[in-house]
């Protein structure tokens, strides 16, 4: 699949502070590509130069194999975005702000086209009503029907299920799949929370104080013969040496805390077995299996997480 | 740019913030009007003080359309900018603080595109509200007080200015009017470009606004001589030299004539200035700023 968004070294500095160091990623065509990492992480400081927004401190960002800084104008009519909250025009109606971004985004949208647009995301009947009216959920499929009304090929939702309640995430997660599966779009979604990602990302990178930590197909980050086994013993640092002449030292993670190896599941019986016989007193064994696990994993060890990454 | 030209007029004149001004500026006329129908002979008496004396004056005729709308410009023109800022200190900083900036600006048209636009947009609105105090002050103050000579007031006494050479003075003293508060307009629009809410930008304008005149108007001579001449304010109210008329080596007032024309367009000029390197600068830091609201 061809590239559509390159990231390159990207970085941002603000005064003392790396919001994002070094970052780089590709997001290819058709991927629902989930970006990671837990509030502050950089995440929508990322996002936000993507959207030109932000200028980059330094690196470089194409988009449909167009340089972001020199083809900015041809490139965000390809582009639709939420950005964080959906925050539009109180004062105006549905249907004003919808006509108001439909014609900044360069095409003529008669009332045809934006009243089916507001039919999609199930605002049509409240189509003149003002926004200063309507429920965080309405607020936000309408920052869709916007983000939508030209017809991009690339969507960027920065943290789309904040303050939602549970049916709007549900919604807003069947949208997602349904512009992926259905109408072919590349979207890219930020979140801190590693639930949503799971279920609708097919790609996705975690970024953690500016830094990419691990990128990859989620599949293949959720592979159980790629499973993080946790070790509890009495005396760690003990059963780590007795484990680094052994066979096991491969799988070990470097980690001082944690005691912690790569392996397929199926060996955990082998494993417990060779602890045994080395007389290290277990304390417990824990599968790491969800993605979850693997981000608060990753995101309160990086310096571990890039040996699981390799 | 139309486009973002007729988007911004959209929003400007959507908001109900935008009316108040009209609605205050209404008011406000209508009750100097009120005032002058009922007592505007005492007015002008007050006015020409000792001259009663000495010469006989038709009070009836010198309280007209024209006498009441050159009032009210004297009373109105200082305030108005409070008003300009009031919608051209939100343009940017609302939309900030309201979360749509962030939106506006991942569209695919230039930032300076934006910045002009709305500063275009506002001077729509600094026109219509212009245009609203002349219909109110002017065109309403004539059907209801008529028509006649106006005198007008100067630092050596008091000038008569023939009925038939009045209008198109006024026509060209809102024009001036109208640059003096695009100057207004162009320090909120840089004001609102670098702040994240709306009350900063126009509380900043009106201060600046304040001092500015304070020390315009100060007669210290350090000031008179290095500050005066670069401040706007010094020039704003150019407006009233389109109502000084010219005269004769006699004494003879001409028909048609300005005093100090030159000083007029040294006064135009200097506000010009003002405009191009504040929207200038607006728009440089614009284009340079990080959208993280």
């Amino acid at each position: 699949m061809p590239a559509i968004i390159k990231v390159n070294n990207l970085s941002k500095q603000f005064k003392e502070i790396n919001a994002v160091d070094d970052l780089s990623f590709t997001v290819e065509q058709g991927d629902v590509y989930g970006f990671l990492g837990q509030n502050g992480a950089g995440k929508s400081t990322t996002i936000r130069m993507l959207l030109t927004l932000i200028k980059p401190s330094g690196g470089e960002i194409s988009i449909f194999d167009k340089n972001l800084s020199t083809h900015r104008s041809d490139i965000l009519k390809q582009v639709g975005a939420v950005i964080e909250k959906p925050d539009l025009y109180k004062y105006l109606s549905a249907y004003d702000n919808l006509a108001i971004f439909a014609k900044m985004s360069g095409i003529k949208a008669d009332k045809k086209l934006l009243m089916e647009q507001l039919k999609m995301v199930g605002l049509d009947e409240r189509a003149g009503s003002k926004v200063k009216t309507f429920s965080q959920g309405m607020k936000q499929r309408l920052g869709i029907a916007v983000a939508l009304v030209h017809n991009p090929q690339l969507i960027i939702l920065d943290e789309p299920t904040n303050g939602l309640d549970p049916q709007g995430i549900a919604d807003m997660r069947n949208l997602i799949l349904h512009l992926s599966r259905e109408l072919g779009k590349t979207i890219v979604v930020s979140s801190h929370l590693l639930s949503e990602i799971e279920l609708v990302a097919n790609r996705m990178i975690i970024i953690h104080k500016g830094k990419k930590i691990v990128e990859g197909k989620v599949a293949e980050l959720l592979d159980p013969s790629k499973s993080l086994v946790q070790l509890e013993t009495v005396d760690n640092v003990a059963a780590r040496e007795k484990l680094l002449q052994t066979n096991w030292a491969a799988s070990l993670q470097n980690n001082t805390v944690k005691l912690q190896l790569k392996m397929n599941k199926e060996d955990v019986p082998a494993l417990i077995a060779t602890l045994v016989t080395m007389q290290v007193q277990v304390l417990s064994v824990d599968p790491m299996h969800s993605l979850e696990d693997y981000f608060l994993s990753l995101t309160t060890q990086p310096g571990h997480v890039e040996s699981f990454a390799n | 740019m139309w486009n973002l030209l007729q988007i911004e007029l959209f929003k400007i004149f959507k908001k109900p913030r935008t009316y108040l001004a009209f609605a205050i500026i209404a008011a406000f006329i209508f009750l100097i009007q009120l005032g002058l129908l009922v007592n505007g002979k005492d007015w002008m008496k007050f006015m020409l003080g000792s001259l009663d004396e000495t010469m006989n004056i038709d009070y009836s005729k010198l309280v007209n359309g024209y006498a009441v709308c050159f009032f009210v410009l004297n009373l109105l023109l200082v305030h108005v900018p409070i008003l300009v800022a009031l919608v051209a200190g939100d343009v940017v900083s609302g939309e900030a603080s309201m979360g749509t900036l962030r939106l506006l600006a991942a569209k695919p048209v230039s930032r300076t595109q934006i910045i002009l636009a709305k500063y275009l947009a506002t001077a729509v609105y600094v026109f219509a509200l212009l245009l609203w105090i002349a219909v109110i002050s002017l065109v309403i103050s004539i059907a209801v007080f008529g028509e006649n000579d106006l005198v007008v007031a100067k630092t050596n006494g008091l000038q008569l200015i023939e009925a038939n050479d009045v209008l198109w003075r006024y026509f060209f003293a809102f024009g001036f009017a109208f640059i003096a508060m695009m100057v207004v307009a162009a320090i909120s629009l840089l004001l609102s470009v670098m702040s994240e809410n709306s009350i900063g930008p126009i509380v900043a304008t009106v201060g600046i606004i304040i001092v500015c005149t304070l020390i315009s108007e100060m007669e210290i001579p350090i000031y008179q001589k290095y500050i005066k001449p670069y401040l706007f304010t010094t020039y704003m109210l150019g407006w009233k030299g389109f109502f000084y008329i010219g005269s004769t080596e006699d004494g003879e007032t001409i028909k048609g004539s300005i005093q100090y024309l030159p000083g007029i367009i040294k006064s135009m000029a200097a506000l010009m200035v003002y405009i191009v390197a504040l929207v200038s600068a607006a728009v440089f830091i614009f284009r340079k700023k990080d959208i993280l609201s």
